[in-house]
This record gives structure tokens, sequence and C-alpha cells, in this order.
């Protein structure tokens, strides 16, 4: 295996393994400090901040001849015998020029900029920085101009690394940023009539190393230290973007990528990027209610307590019996399972279809390999694979549809979840119509629609961040991911309500679940012990089982 | 060291001498029609290798050996770029090869194409040079009319077009890599190498980047032989085995404080001061050169004690200057400031820098805006060594930048400072008796109104 040296350690990479210095040093626990390089996104070399010393040991002698100059760490790559130097004294003093250098015309308005607090150049200025200013210079100023809806330039704090012109040519594809002008004016900006307006437009302000892109959006809504995170899987759609959420005191402030070479790399959708403001939706369905008059004409709804809820939703549904259920996609895999579980045990024949699936356009793919999938949910792979268990055929939502129209079934439990506003309501008021003759209705959902209008039973469902549980993507990747944030007041999340109903004791536990739905289902496997936060391909087993070679 | 006979200039003063009769007539073409007929592209590379070209464009590197570095074989296109985009301070000689003699470079590219097996070259001109434009294109149109370019050049069974690209002014875009950018069509921020040109150039093709001057230089060593070509020069020195000699005439741009400037064809190793005696008629006004740029402003200053220096690849070095450069020697008379000098030329490299790597963009600018305090009274001793510091940490030598521009940047400063320091001194504690000895950090709010 080839052996790099890094300050004196010497460590193993892989032997086919492309290697630059900084990612070298990082497997040996230094990190050397960069603002240009990033890992999806071509080589500049140009912020000249990670310049480290190298040099080579001859394999025969162990002699070791030094390069007798500086040279980029993003740019040269490790082989067997390389040397890294990370804290000489060339280095350290080239470094804290750098950071002179970068600050001369930096405005120094840390407290009012977004960015303070996860700001490199704030990190690397406290680490590598000198502690006295030699330049003589104004450097305060506050030029700030949108470059398109999302994004805003904060013109003077740019330290021209160039990560969001590259992001929007070689990832995005739409070249809509370029840099203007030459020397210290330079600036980056859109061409006029041509504003950042891509589909993954939001990207350039995690790129940016410090706080001159700045997100519309998030904007002077809270600093960034108060904010928590969380590991978590977008629902948007079925790519499953691993996202982490961002949040404090149960009020989501941001999304931001989360690295997985199997699903996103680093990147995320816009469209996942800003879905998450229908949480805090003041339309959304916030306790569990009953119609009174059982004929369900009438508005007048009885909330009932949850622990009420648990006994008289069963004896609701038993009593109507032909029970017909739309597990919807958005559901994690453990509360599809329980779901499928509840309905059997209060009907042994009862109807289980996944839920409506939404779709909406078709699967865009970006030059940097980033793929919006149409269907924008997160979870049908999941669902589908829960649903073999209980019905091989997997009936679809159109197949509820026809079942409940053919009058077969006399009640339904319809989930749904979908975020709103789709650019229409998931289910309109034809389709909602088919449930009219039903005797029980239990529609569980985010927002009141044509569906709930109609329902006996309205309950609240819960929405990405506040559930915790599996999703499997588009790609049959499972990924687990706990709850971020609490519902709203009043509203138990669909595996609570589940769990309970179930008979199952003390909180709700995903996990247990999961494990349990591992055992009993040769297809769900994999998910068996603990899953890695990038996820696990739920074929993973039956390729190997069939003898075909894992992928990678 | 005896003056020599004009050859790449031999068509100055001549009437006509751009148009093909006038070049065919002094016996051009002739060698391109014999190499095509017969001798084989690896003659070639052997003759210009033997004949020991360094390039003329400034950084002297051996053209017979950059060519060898192109893949053997390649099975897909090669390119050959000429750099015409002549925007070194004070350099002058090429705009005069492609203006009184354009032919002769052209001749110099079919045949270098020849050798590198390139069926393509494109010219990457200065845009400040007009009649270079027109004179060049109608050589151009010219050579095809005649058959010397186009497809299966005199029956041989090559071909070659030639593409005159006009560039939009800007420095960088000399940087060989920075003109690729250029060619195609993007900003002219130079690319980090390796890839080297010869390996990944031009449309991520091999590419060779060659000076007008060496162009010209090509078709005259396969006119007039690689002995000639080797007859004129200094030899390598024997006690340096990295020294590969400094071969054949050279135009030498002499301008400045001068009685009779211009550009003038000499043998490599003259000397500063037989060039500005012989050629330039010595300094202006009877008056004593102060300092003078050995090629360019990016390759430093010479001070009057250090004119015997020859003006050779390896001389110049030997004073501290960064080498030879293009050749443009410009005379600085006693009168001037040396101050106003360096202010002057780190305005050109404040202007002039791409913008790319961090310690150029900021440190050209900041070195301006340090001289412009000095010169409106407000300098201090501690900003000379402000200034050192940066001309030794900036540049490619030290590491810290991606292209030579930096290095160009800092000469001046490190040369102008550690040659004239006396002289930044008296001008700081002249200008501001009150403050030049202060060491207290500058408050940056207070002194805005000095820039």
């Amino acid at each position: 295996m080839p052996q790099v040296i890094v300050d004196g350690q010497e460590i193993e990479i892989g032997a086919h393994e492309r290697l630059n210095c900084i990612e070298a040093a990082r497997r040996a626990g230094k990190e050397i400090p960069h603002y240009c390089w990033h890992p999806g996104l071509s080589v500049v070399a140009s912020c000249r901040m990670c310049l480290i010393e190298t040099g080579q040991r001859d394999a025969a002698t162990g002699r070791i001849a030094m390069v007798p100059k500086l040279v980029p760490g993003c740019q040269t790559p490790v082989k067997d015998g390389t040397v890294i130097v990370t804290e000489s004294a060339l280095v350290k003093e080239s470094r804290a020029r750098v950071e002179e250098a970068l600050l001369i015309d930096h405005p120094i308005d840390c407290p009012i900029c977004d960015k303070a607090g996860e700001c490199l150049l704030q990190d690397y200025h406290f680490e590598h920085g000198q502690p006295q200013r030699r330049a003589d210079l104004q450097p305060f100023h506050s030029r700030r101009r949108d470059v398109g809806p999302t994004v805003t330039l904060f013109v003077d704090r740019c330290i021209m690394c160039t990560r969001c012109v590259r992001f929007t040519r070689e990832v995005s594809g739409t070249g809509e940023l370029m840099v203007t002008s030459r020397g210290a004016k330079e600036e980056i900006d859109s061409f006029p009539g041509f504003p950042l307006d891509n589909k993954l437009a939001g990207h350039v302000v995690d790129l940016c190393p410090v706080g001159a892109l700045g997100d519309r959006d998030f904007l002077y809504q809270q600093r960034v230290w108060f904010l928590k995170h969380e590991a978590n899987v977008c629902g948007g759609c079925a790519t499953g973007c691993s996202i982490i959420t961002e949040h404090n005191q149960d009020t989501v402030y941001r999304l931001k990528p989360r690295e997985n070479p199997h699903v996103n790399k680093w990147w995320m959708c816009d469209e996942g990027r800003y879905g998450w403001h229908h949480l805090h939706d003041p339309a959304r369905l916030l306790s569990a209610e009953r119609r009174t008059a059982p004929d369900r004409s009438g508005a007048a709804w009885q909330t009932i307590d949850w622990p009420e809820v648990v006994d008289r939703l069963r004896s609701d549904l038993a009593a109507a019996g032909g029970l017909a259920v739309a597990v919807s996609p958005m559901l994690t895999v453990e509360e599809a399972w329980m779901l499928c579980a509840v309905a059997r045990s209060i009907d042994p024949a009862a109807f289980l279809a996944v839920g409506h699936v939404p779709r909406q356009g078709s699967d865009e793919t970006f030059p940097g390999g980033f793929t919006i999938r149409a269907e924008k949910c997160p979870n049908r792979h999941g669902v589908e694979a829960v649903l073999a268990l209980f019905d091989p055929a997997v009936p679809g939502w159109d197949d509820l549809l026809a079942h409940v129209r053919g009058g077969r079934a006399r009640s339904a439990w319809v989930t749904a979840g979908y975020p709103a506003p789709w650019p229409a309501p998931w289910i309109d008021a034809d389709t909602a119509a088919a449930f009219a003759g039903l005797s029980c209705l239990v529609v569980q959902d985010l927002f009141p629609s044509a569906l709930s209008d109609q329902a006996t039973w309205r309950l609240p469902a819960v929405g990405f961040a506040e559930r915790a549980g599996t999703w499997v993507n588009a790609g049959h990747r499972a990924q687990c991911f706990e709850q971020a944030i609490r519902p709203p007041a009043g509203v138990w999340p669909e595996g609570r309500l589940l769990w309970n109903m179930l008979g199952r004791r003390g909180l709700y536990d995903p996990v247990a679940v999961r494990r349990q739905i591992a055992g009993a289902a040769a297809s769900l496997a994999a998910l068996d012990g603990d899953v890695p936060a990038t996820g696990i391909d739920l074929r993973i087993l039956q390729l190997a089982s069939n003898g075909t070679p894992s992928p990678a | 060291m005896a003056p020599i006979k004009p050859v790449l200039l031999e068509a100055v003063g001549v009437p006509d001498g751009h148009t093909l009769a006038s070049y065919r007539a002094r016996g051009g073409y002739a060698p391109l029609e014999q190499t095509l007929a017969g001798k084989q592209p690896g003659d070639v590379v052997e003759m210009v290798k033997a004949s020991g070209l360094r390039g003329r464009g400034g950084a002297g590197f051996s053209t017979g050996l950059k060519w060898t570095f192109l893949p053997k074989d390649h099975p897909g296109p090669i390119y050959l770029c000429v750099n015409a985009d002549e925007s070194e301070p004070g350099t002058f000689n090429n705009r005069i090869l492609m203006e009184d003699d354009p032919h002769q470079v052209i001749e110099g590219i079919i045949l270098s194409s020849y050798a590198t097996r390139a069926s393509t070259a494109y010219i990457y001109l200065r845009y400040e040079y007009p009649q270079s434009w027109h004179r060049l294109q109608g050589a151009i149109d010219e050579a095809y009319a005649a058959g010397y370019l186009g497809k299966n050049i005199r029956g041989s069974g090559f071909s070659l077009d030639v593409f005159l690209h006009r560039g939009a002014a800007a420095y960088i875009c000399g940087e060989e890599t920075g003109l690729i950018e250029s060619l195609e069509g993007k900003r002219a921020w130079p690319r980090i190498k390796p890839p080297f040109p010869a390996i990944e150039g031009l449309f991520r093709k091999p590419t060779v980047v060659n000076n007008i001057e060496t162009m010209a230089c090509v078709a005259q060593i396969a006119r007039r032989g690689v002995e000639w070509f080797r007859s004129i020069g200094v030899p390598s020195d024997p006690n340096n085995p990295r020294d590969p000699g400094s071969y054949g005439p050279k135009l030498y741009c002499l301008s400045g404080h001068v009685e009779r400037p211009g550009c003038y064809e000499a043998p490599l190793g003259i000397t500063a001061r037989q060039l500005i005696d012989h050629y330039g008629g010595g300094v202006w006004k009877g008056r004593k050169a102060k300092a003078v740029i050995p090629g360019g402003i990016s390759m430093g200053l010479m001070t009057e004690g250090e004119l015997d220096t020859p003006l050779d690849f390896a001389g110049p070095g030997k004073v501290g200057c960064l080498g030879l450069g293009t050749a443009a020697v410009v005379v600085i008379d006693e009168t001037v400031s040396i101050v106003d000098f360096l202010h002057n030329s780190c305005r050109f490299f404040a202007h002039e820098s791409c913008g790319q790597c961090t310690p150029c963009r900021e440190g050209t600018s900041w070195s301006l805006r340090i001289l412009e305090r000095i010169r409106a009274g407000k300098g201090r001793l501690q900003d000379l060594d402000l200034l050192l510091e940066m001309g030794n940490t900036m540049g490619m030598m030290p590491g810290s930048t991606i292209c030579g521009l930096a290095d160009g940047a800092a000469w001046p400063m490190k040369n102008a400072i550690r040659k004239f320091r006396g002289e930044f001194e008296d001008y700081i504690r002249r200008t501001n008796p009150d403050g030049w000895m202060v060491t207290d950090p500058v408050p940056a709010l207070a002194i805005v109104g000095a820039h």
C-alpha cells in the first residue's frame, strides 16, 4: 500500500486512491486550510491558502528530497513516498500572509454578517492570521446586490475563491455567475438579464466560504451559533438527499446538504432547500378531530384527546368493517409497517394500497450528475417493500380508488402528509367524491383538503423534520434519520399513534420497529443493525446472496 | 562585441519589404520548399535543437526541447500558438517583425508547424497593434494564394491553417496558458501546471506556444544554417552545466532616456553599456544613467555600475535581475526619482494582475497603495520592509502564485529597494519629517484621505 508521510506521521492510502495533499493530510488528522478547493468542483489552486511543503522519499535509500518552494496542497497529488509538511515556519508565514492579504479589502463587518460563526475567514484568521493589521486601507464598504431571486451578494466580502462560479458552470451547468474586472477590483456578478435562478442556485451560498453570498430566505433570521443540527433526509422527491436540518426552538431555519457519495454527493436542489416552510404553515391541521354528526354532514368537529383517539379510531373502523388503507409514500418504513399491522388487526382482510404518489414533470439530471426526481415523495420504494409483505400484488392508489368506487370498501383510512402548496392540491373534489359513500373515513394529512372535508376522522400528520425512521429512495438506498424538531403542540406523529394502537408500551421506538421488520422480511433484512449515516442499499444482501459482486 | 549585419531586421527600410515578392527576392520561402521536399519533421526539430535557439518571449526556454515535450505519435490535433501579445512595457520587437517582415514570421510558423506536426496555428495578436494586424493578415492571405498555407502545401502532403486572433488588450494574455484560455474564449486566467501545454493545451490538445521573434529565428536558421546561428552569441558557461548558452542574434528594444531609441539587432551577450553607447548614442542630454531595465519592467533594475553586464540569458540574473526577459532595455537617467519609477511599475502590475491568486491580486494593489501613500508624504521607513517582504514572497518562484506575473511585479520592488534604498529613505524622511520613524499600525480610517 502506498505510504504518505504527513508531518512525520506515516499513513497508508489505498493502492488506487487518487488523493490530493489536503485529503491525505486529513487522513492523518491534519487540517490544511483552504478556500477555493472543494471536492465536488474543479481545482483552480488560486486562493493559495493550502500552500504546504512537499517532498519525495526515495524508496531505495529512504532519503527525502524536498521541493524547494511552496506548493498548493489541493493541486498536488500524493503517491507512495510523498512527504507533506503542514506546520513548518514557512507554511505558517505563508498562511498568515494570505490571511492578511484577504483581509485587506474585506469589510470586517462580522457583527452584521450572517456568516459569522461559520465563516472560514474568521476561523482561519483566528488560527493562522496575524494579530496586527499592517494594511493602512479603509476596509469598510457595504455594497450589496441581488444576483438572483434567492441569492444576494455582499460584493466586498468576497475573497474570489470562485467556487460559486465553478458551481454554476460545472454542477448546475447554467453558468450564470462570472468574474468581472481584474485584479483587486474584480467582482462576482451575473450578466444583466440572466439572474442566478437555476434549480440548484441556493447551493452557492453553502459553497461560499465567507459571507459574500447570502441566502435571502435565511438572511438575518438567526445567528448560526443558535442553530442545532440534525442529520436528516429531504422529503421533497425520490432522490432523498441527505440533509442537515438546522433548527432552533422547534423552528427550522434552513436546510443544508449533507455529504453522501451514494445519493446527492454534496448537493441538494432549491425545491428541497426551501421546502420546509410548510412545517410552520398556520393552516396545518393541529388536532385530532371527529365529526359530531355521524352522517358526515355539517362541519361540526369535536377535538378528541389522543389517548381516546387510539381506542375510538379502532372501534369506529371495526364497526364499519371493509377497511381500505392508503399507505402514504411520505410515511417511513416503520410507520407504513405499523399502519399495515394495525389495519390487519382491525380487519384481517383489509385492502392495503400505496397512497397517492405525486409526480411533477420528469426527472431532471444536471451536468454534475445531480438528479431532481419527478416523483415528489421520498419513500415509495420503502412503502412498496412493506406492502409486499402483506399483499404481494402491492396495489397502488388507482387500485384503491377502483376498490372504493366499486363499493368493496365500507371504511377507509387515507394517510397523506403531502406538503402544501404543491402546484395543485394533491386530491381534487372529483377524486375525493369516490369516498363519499363510506361509513367511516379517516384522513391523516398536513393540510385540509377536499378529502378531509368528507372525513369522519381528521387527523394531523407531521412533516419530514418532525418524524424519525427510514426512507428508501429511488435508488433503493435506505436512510435512517432522527426527528429534528417536535411537531406543533397537540400533534402526534403517525408513528406514535400507530405504536399506541398496536398496544405497545412506552415511547415510540422506530429502531425497535425497524429491527423487527428486518428480522421478519428478507427483502428488508439489510435494515437490521446500525445503518450508516450515508444509508444502505436494500439490495445489498440480495446481490450478495446471488453471488454477484456488491456495488462499491 | 562587433555589430552584426541585421538579419531579422533585413526588411526594415526596404520599400514594400512586407510583401511576398520582396521576401522571396531576399531568399525567403526557398528554405521552406527545400524542407518540405527533402526533410522529415524530426530533422527540423533536430536542426532547431542543434542551433541552441532559446525562446525569445522572455523565459528563454530551449525551443527545440519544448517541441520534444509533445507526445509522440499523438493521434489527434496538435496546435501551435504564436504569442504576439507583446505587452511587456518597453518591448516592441515583435511589432517591427510583424509590420516590416511578416512573411519571415509566417515562414517560421510553417516550419515550426511542420516540425511539431501541427495542422493549425493561431497567432494571438495584441489589440493595440492595428498595423501589425493588417500586415499579418495581408501576408497570410498572400501565403494562402501562393500555396504556402492551406491544404497540401507545395505538394508535400503537409497542410496548415493559420488564424490571426486579435486579443482584447490584457497583459496576462501574454502568459502562455492565459493566452490559451483567452483563445478558447474564456477569461485569461493562467492555468495550473502540470499539465503543461505540450501535453494539454489549447482545446485540451497538445500545444506549443512560441514567440514571434522565435518564429523569425527558426526561419533564419532554416535559411542560413545552424553554424551561422551558433557563430553569434555566447557559448554555455563551462562552470554551469545547466547553462545552455545564448546563441543567435537578438532584437533589443532600446528606449527611455537615450539619444536614439529604437529596435536594434545585436548578438546576444552585448552589454547594456555597449548597447546604449554604440546603438543608442548614449544617455540623452549628456546625462548619466541612473538605472537600466534589462528586459522589460518585470526583470528589475540594473544600476549604472552594473551596465557592463552582458545582456544574454544568464547575464542579468548575475546582478540580481530576473533575467533577460524580452530584451527591452529602458534607460532611466539621473533626474528620475526612483520612487516615481516604482510607483509607475506598481501601478502597471496592480492594473494588469488578473486577480486569480490571492498574493498577487492583493499584493500588487497593496504595494501600489503604499507607494501612493509614500508619494503623498505619508511614508514611513517601515513601509520599505513591508514592500521588500511582499517582493520576496509573491510569485511563482516562492510558490505563492500560479503564473509569473507576480514575480514580474516583485522584481522591480525588490531591485529598486535593495539597490536604491538610500534614495527611498531620503525621500521618506524629507517628505514626512514628522512620521517617517513611526512604527505603529497605520490607523486605517484616519488615513483614507491620502489615497
